[in-house]
């Protein structure tokens, strides 16, 4: 007898939602990174979010903004936890605008960790101007806005190759393999040694693409390991009361089966 | 112990531990809905203020704007200063010495939070019996190292941390 | 409503009660007359209530930290991920609670839809429940704005521009939708203020609902008229509450999975890019749940008409009751309407994948195709499967076995009694 059941749902479900391929076209999927933060217990790589920092720093940071971030950020649990020396002195190399002073002028002054990171163009408007009318998306959340999330930045730092045969591209635009549509108005932002690590890791463009993305994993999610360490806890705890309560809903329901 | 009597006993434990359980978990979840009411993080962080000096006269005194509450700097007279020294700590009803409200060998700053003890209005300077503050709200009147003395604001206005980068600047918090 | 007069022990509970009986009403819901054969899909009544109060519970908060500004939604939303206290929690127990809640709630119509509880006498439980659902979608909608993303943006535009379809009076209304000349602050306001209100609009509805559910009491897997109270009947309480926690505690591990594990998995990654007016995303979708109503708007060719079977196709559930001719309720004795069901299942979940697919080639066919069926399920096959269907024989009471013998399992009513 046919009834309202569970595996019958189920079997529709898989049917009628088979993976679909109508969008990958003409760019591939993404590299699979084997990322620290993926999974149900995932954690961040601290030495990797350091030489992160410093690649956007040194790099990105010229073009991109990243205007939800401040540089406390930098020293709190589960991001890159730099000492709070350390926080201080990269808050204080950033001249910051303030004001109005009592005269009511605008000043700069060293910036302060409770100050949000600098961004390179007074506003968008700006940003465009100057980078031949691309906007540099800011990149606070850019991780979680883009489809492939990681995966995908980090593939499109490292997808930079010639175009195809027959393939015109305009000045100013180049050619990625994972980026979508495959143009990209941004030149290949990474080479060998443009920074060099403090802590001796060779500056491959795979390490430096690596890394500042897993640097840009966290700014997206800054509260993933508390997160995942929090969700740990809740489902053990869930799973030990459900099985509680199963037990007690056996004892309860057994006054009325026994009458059957 | 009859079967009976074991099983009444199982199902007393089993219900009392699924209670218990369950008011852990509900307890668990009431603390994030109360803690996010608390200063967040932005504001914990939020920045000291440094105050430019140079500008003001003896006697003078400005209020700048720190974690959205008033302070009142005031550089006192040698005069002044005498006078806040020389009340009985008798004639205090929060009794505090006027060098424990300063910084030693700089006493003609005074550095507190403008804020009435009673309940939060901004006193007025230069009014009120003492010479110091006046507070319109309720009456409180504060001397000139901002103690109380007379009204129904029970303590003497709050001295924030601060410190002196240099001759002319105030850095507060 | 209830069976006999409820009198209070204590002296004080009798001052009070004669004055509000609110006593009297504890009593009722907790001894209120159960069917005891209903099975777990019954439980989505209480894990409904769950959902509306943990959405109405994390808004408030939410709202306490938002900020309904053009300007300053987007950052005052990573104000909250970043620096509340848990404002990360909150806000992804809100997000993803939207979708928990329109699980249930299909999970809920659905069930009603194979049981029959649409029937009479419950033809106002159902159209009440209706209305609900529409003020869900409403405020799933309006709440989808707040954030103030493209998909926010570019959502509320589309769905606003549907207005627009209306004859003479439609770019007048759309306008004053807007306050604007398009979808600008003045729009994100009033939405704001308009999902605050609609969460206390549905608890109202819920009250009514459950109300008008307790004059006829629960229909059950049988489908048969139960005497309350008797034996096929149970107190609400003990037995059908903790039930209805057990599956509410299986239901918060799934939704706990999503909070933790996979927040945004069930949002699009383009809602993390602040709205822009001059750049429509390439392919906007709305959120799951409301896709398959968005596959029948795109099947249509025509602004008007598409506007139009897409409401239509809701409003088509409030003539329901009297579209369905059958006697019998529940699907379990109807061999013919439970192939038809499941049909219609399938029809719906594929129009829910075509809407989120773009509407060109066979997308397109099939989502029409898609829409053609959704219509005639109501409007031919509900009809005459009633009148001609021979249905399977029904039990006296869920407690005894099917009187006349015949095909159907007389083991049934059993079965369904064993289960808890």
């Amino acid at each position: 007898m046919a009834k309202f059941n569970f595996t019958k749902i189920l079997s529709i479900l898989t049917i009628t939602f088979i993976p679909n391929t109508i969008f990958s076209a003409e760019q591939i999927d993404p590299i699979k990174v084997d990322w620290s933060f993926k999974g149900l217990t995932g954690k961040f790589d601290r030495a990797s979010l350091q030489r992160g920092f410093q690649v956007y720093k040194e790099v990105c940071s010229s073009c991109h903004s990243m205007q939800y971030l401040s540089y406390r950020n930098l020293g709190e649990p589960g991001g890159p936890e730099f000492s709070e020396a350390e926080v201080k002195a990269i808050a204080a190399s950033i001249e910051i605008e303030d004001g109005p002073d009592s005269q009511g002028e605008m000043f700069t002054r060293p910036g302060r960790p409770s100050d949000k990171f600098k961004s390179p163009y007074p506003n968008v408007n700006a940003s465009i101007a100057a980078n031949g009318g691309a906007y540099p998306p800011d990149m606070s959340v850019l991780v979680k806005a883009r489809p492939g999330g990681s995966n995908y930045i980090y593939s499109v730092l490292v997808g930079y190759e010639d175009p195809p045969a027959g393939m015109e591209l305009d000045d100013g635009v180049y050619y990625n393999k994972y980026m979508i549509g495959n143009k990209i108005k941004m030149s290949s932002p990474l080479s060998e040694g443009i920074v060099e690590y403090a802590d001796g890791t060779e500056a491959s463009v795979n390490q430096m693409a690596k890394d500042v993305t897993t640097f840009l994993s966290w700014a997206a999610e800054p509260e993933l390991e508390e997160r995942h360490r929090t969700g740990v806890k809740v489902i053990i705890y869930l799973i030990l009361l459900t099985v509680l309560v199963y037990l007690s809903m056996k004892k309860i329901w057994s006054r009325i089966d026994s009458e059957i | 112990m009859s079967k009976e009597e074991k099983n009444v006993n199982r199902r007393d434990f089993l219900f009392t531990a699924s209670y218990t359980v369950g008011a852990v978990g509900l307890g668990a979840v009431v603390w994030p809905l109360i803690d996010q009411m608390n200063p967040d993080k932005a504001q914990q962080a939020l920045a000291t203020t440094e105050v430019d000096i140079s500008n003001v006269e003896p006697g003078k005194s400005i209020t700048v704007l720190w974690r959205g509450k008033p302070v009142f700097l005031k550089r006192r007279t040698p005069d002044e200063i005498a006078e806040a020294r020389a009340v009985s700590m008798d004639d205090l009803p929060d009794p505090q010495k006027d060098e424990e409200r300063v910084k030693e060998g700089k006493d003609e700053w005074l550095v507190m939070l403008g804020v009435c003890t009673h309940l939060g209005c901004v006193p007025l300077k230069d009014k009120g019996d003492y010479k110091g503050w006046f507070c319109p709200c309720h009456g409180s009147h504060y001397d000139v190292s901002g103690r109380i003395r007379k009204g129904p604001a029970p303590k003497n206005m709050e001295i924030p941390k601060f410190e002196f980068v240099d001759n002319n600047t105030i850095k507060i918090g | 409503m209830s069976e006999h007069e409820y009198k209070p022990k204590s002296k004080a509970g009798k001052w009070f009660n004669d004055r509000l009986p609110l006593l009297t009403l504890g009593a009722h819901l907790t001894d209120y007359p159960t069917p005891k054969n209903l099975n777990y899909w019954w439980t989505f009544g209480g894990i409904l209530t769950f959902c509306l109060l943990t959405q109405i519970i994390t808004g408030i908060v939410l709202a306490m930290h938002y900020v309904a500004h053009a300007d300053l939604a987007f950052a005052s939303v990573e104000h909250i991920m970043r620096d509340v206290n848990y404002g990360w929690l909150i806000r992804y127990i809100h997000s993803n609670g939207a979708s928990m809640f329109f699980l249930a709630v299909y999970i809920h119509i659905f069930r009603s839809l194979f049981y029959g509880s649409y029937k009479s006498p419950r033809e106002v439980i159902w159209i009440i429940g209706l209305m609900i659902y529409l003020l869900m979608m409403a405020a799933a909608f309006m709440g989808y704005v707040l954030p103030w993303g493209q998909m926010s943006f570019w959502g509320a535009t589309v769905i606003t521009n549907l207005f627009s379809a209306i004859p003479l009076v439609g770019d007048s209304i759309t306008t004053w939708l807007w306050g604007a000349y398009s979808v600008d602050n003045p729009t994100l306001n009033r939405f704001f203020s308009l999902h605050y209100l609609i969460p206390f609009l549905i608890l109202g509805l819920v009250v009514l609902h459950i109300w008008a559910l307790h004059v006829p009491g629960n229909n059950n897997p049988v489908g048969i008229d139960i005497k309350k109270p008797s034996k096929d009947t149970v107190p609400f309480h003990p037995y059908i509450t903790i039930k209805d926690t057990f599956a509410l505690l299986l239901f918060m591990i799934v939704f706990a999975g999503f909070v933790f594990f996979t927040p945004n998995v069930l949002g699009h990654s383009d809602n993390y890019i602040p709205a822009n007016p001059l750049v429509t995303p390439a392919h906007i979708v709305p959120e799951w749940y409301l896709l398959p109503f968005y596959a029948i708007l795109r099947s249509v060719p025509d602004k008007l008409g598409g506007v139009i079977l897409m409401f239509g196709a809701i409003f088509i559930l409030f003539v329901l009751p009297w579209l369905d001719t059958s006697k019998v309720r529940s699907a379990v004795f109807r061999p013919i309407y439970r192939q038809f069901y499941w049909i219609f299942v399938i029809d719906v979940l594929m129009l829910g994948y075509m809407g989120a697919m773009p509407a060109e080639g066979i997308y397109l066919v099939l989502a029409r195709v898609g829409t053609v069926y959704y219509f005639l399920h109501f409007i031919v096959v509900m009809p005459l499967v009633g009148l001609f269907e021979k249905t399977d024989p029904i039990p006296m009471s869920i407690s005894e076995p099917v009187l006349t013998g015949g095909g159907a399992e007389p083991s049934l009513a059993k079965k369904d009694n064993g289960k808890i």
